[in-house]
């Protein structure tokens, strides 16, 4: 046990009075005391892949470029190309270090011309910012940390954009700003895409984007709208509409194939072995910190994520060990990093680190399961995808 | 309905409910709330002997394993098949149609109270 003067200040969202009337159950994550569930996980999951489900992300960080070289300065600290999307659009990228390992994954939605707003999960906050800062050194852009002033919830789910639609309150920002703009932006919103808007006269960043697998939005505002704004979907959407923990958010990303920090990305892990080999653009010209690692590429050997599934209801977890047989002189060749019994396909789903010559799919694997090897077999991501 | 405040408790979070030289067997409220939905059972077959504060099955939810601990030495009679087959009643009925397996024990014990263990869970 640490003592008290050294343990960190619990962080509370904007929305926690909102949780707590509403029964939650709380979770610690990164030091903030977030909703884990409201009443059932698995119902909170079946609402998002049925109708839709209302997520309080306020945890996570939210770092702002603003200055003519922007959009430089991220091409030259982050994985990807930043300079190549256009405003409005959004992307996934990773921050590497040196030896090309992840410190974080991001999603980095360009706000203007000259202004980006890139989005970092919870415990990495401090690195990020510090990390974005350095980098940008030599720039001429301000680097700001927005977390606490930035709050965010999630709508997602196949009513997620009805619902949106018929909330009240929305328009866009900039003249005319009325409903009917907003509903005409919301109508021209690809995936992957944010604008500007406003809730009751203040701004919100409206943005096509998820960690669940299916259709959504996540909209980003003022830590002191966020419990209107929430109030008002949930209240639109009457049925349609379930407040959603992070035990959900967890088993829809698994389900989804999507990696999570800490589980299937860490320092001592190369974009490539994650199979998030696209997301590094060697063909930008100019160097970034990373390349050099990248391209001489991971040691032989070096362990890739694959997808298992497994028959039955007993789930692999993370860190669990994986065997290339059944047997007691099987040979460890790989860890479990995420695994759950699949609310939505009734059958256990892991993703796991093994060995690269045991990674087609197809192959037959074992994971130690508290002393039972359980068979799983090799399959391609995601586990789950949702109805064009 | 069950009256809890007939029954008696372990720290495991478990209940026991004697009935003649039988000791009936769940995990409370407060065990299935932490442990969320629950989604899979593996509970020992009848015929097994248990030890007491031994690990005897597991209850698995989304998102974690929870173990089942015998309360007391004694000759498992019975697990609860419908359980088995719908892990979900641990969380609608978990002092109830959620009970998890009978033990037929020689001696049966004395544990928690009602009042004691609410006071154990801090409520």
């Amino acid at each position: 046990m640490s003592d008290s003067g050294t343990t960190p200040e619990e962080r509370r969202s904007p929305l926690d009075a909102v949780h707590r009337a509403a029964g939650a159950s709380f979770t610690d994550f990164a030091g903030w005391q977030m909703p884990v569930r409201y009443s059932s996980d698995l119902a909170e999951h079946r609402a998002v892949r049925e109708h839709a489900g209302l997520f309080d992300l306020s945890h996570m960080a939210e770092i702002s470029l603003i200055g003519p070289d922007s959009a430089a300065a991220l091409d030259s600290a982050l994985a990807g190309k930043l300079s190549a999307i256009a405003v409005g659009q959004a992307k996934y990228s990773l921050l590497l270090a040196e030896d090309g390992g992840i410190i974080d994954d991001l999603v980095v939605y360009r706000t203007g011309e000259d202004r980006f707003l890139v989005v970092a999960n919870a415990s990495n906050r401090e690195v990020v910012a510090a990390e974005l800062v350095a980098r940008a050194s030599g720039f001429e852009t301000f680097v700001s940390d927005e977390s606490d002033d930035i709050a965010l919830v999630a709508l997602q789910g196949p009513d997620a954009r009805a619902v949106l639609l018929e909330t009240p309150g929305f328009g866009v920002e900039g003249p005319g700003n009325d409903q009917e703009d907003f509903d005409l932006a919301i109508a021209e919103l690809k995936y992957y895409r944010s604008f500007p808007a406003t809730f009751e006269g203040e701004p919100v960043l409206v943005a096509r984007t998820g960690y669940t697998g299916e259709d959504g939005f996540e909209l980003y505002l003022a830590p002191e709208q966020a419990p209107k704004l929430w109030a008002a979907l949930a209240e639109t959407g009457g049925p349609r509409v379930v407040p959603c923990g992070l035990a959900s958010r967890d088993t829809l990303r698994l389900e989804a194939g999507m990696p999570l920090y800490g589980h299937e990305l860490g320092r001592g892990i190369l974009p490539v072995q994650a199979g998030l080999g696209r997301v590094v653009s060697l063909a930008k010209e100019g160097d970034f910190v990373g390349r050099a690692a990248i391209e001489r590429g991971p040691a032989d050997g070096a362990p890739v994520l694959v997808g298992l599934t497994a028959e039955g209801r007993r789930a692999p977890r993370a860190g669990y060990e994986v065997y290339d047989g059944a047997s007691a002189d099987a040979r460890r060749i790989g860890e479990i990093t995420s695994g759950a019994l699949s609310p939505t396909l009734g059958h256990p789903i892991a993703m796991a680190f093994v060995a690269p010559e045991l990674a087609e799919p197809g192959t037959v694997l074992h994971v130690d399961v508290r002393g039972t090897r359980i068979p799983a077999t090799v399959v391609a991501l995601p586990f789950y995808t949702r109805a064009a | 309905m069950t009256d809890v405040t007939a029954l008696q408790y372990t720290e495991e979070h478990e209940w026991v409910k004697v009935e003649g030289d039988t000791a009936v067997i769940g995990i409370t409220d407060y065990a299935a709330e932490k442990l969320g939905d629950v989604v899979y059972v593996d509970l020992p077959a009848a015929g097994t002997a248990v030890t007491a504060g031994t690990v005897v099955g597991e209850i698995e939810s989304t998102k974690s394993v929870g173990e089942l601990f015998a309360p007391i030495d004694g000759e498992v009679v019975e697990a609860n098949q419908a359980v088995i087959d719908s892990p979900e009643l641990v969380n609608s009925d978990p002092f109830g149609e959620g009970w998890l397996i009978k033990v037929k024990a020689p001696e049966l014990p004395t544990l928690m109270t009602h009042a004691e263990y609410r006071a154990f869970v801090g409520e």
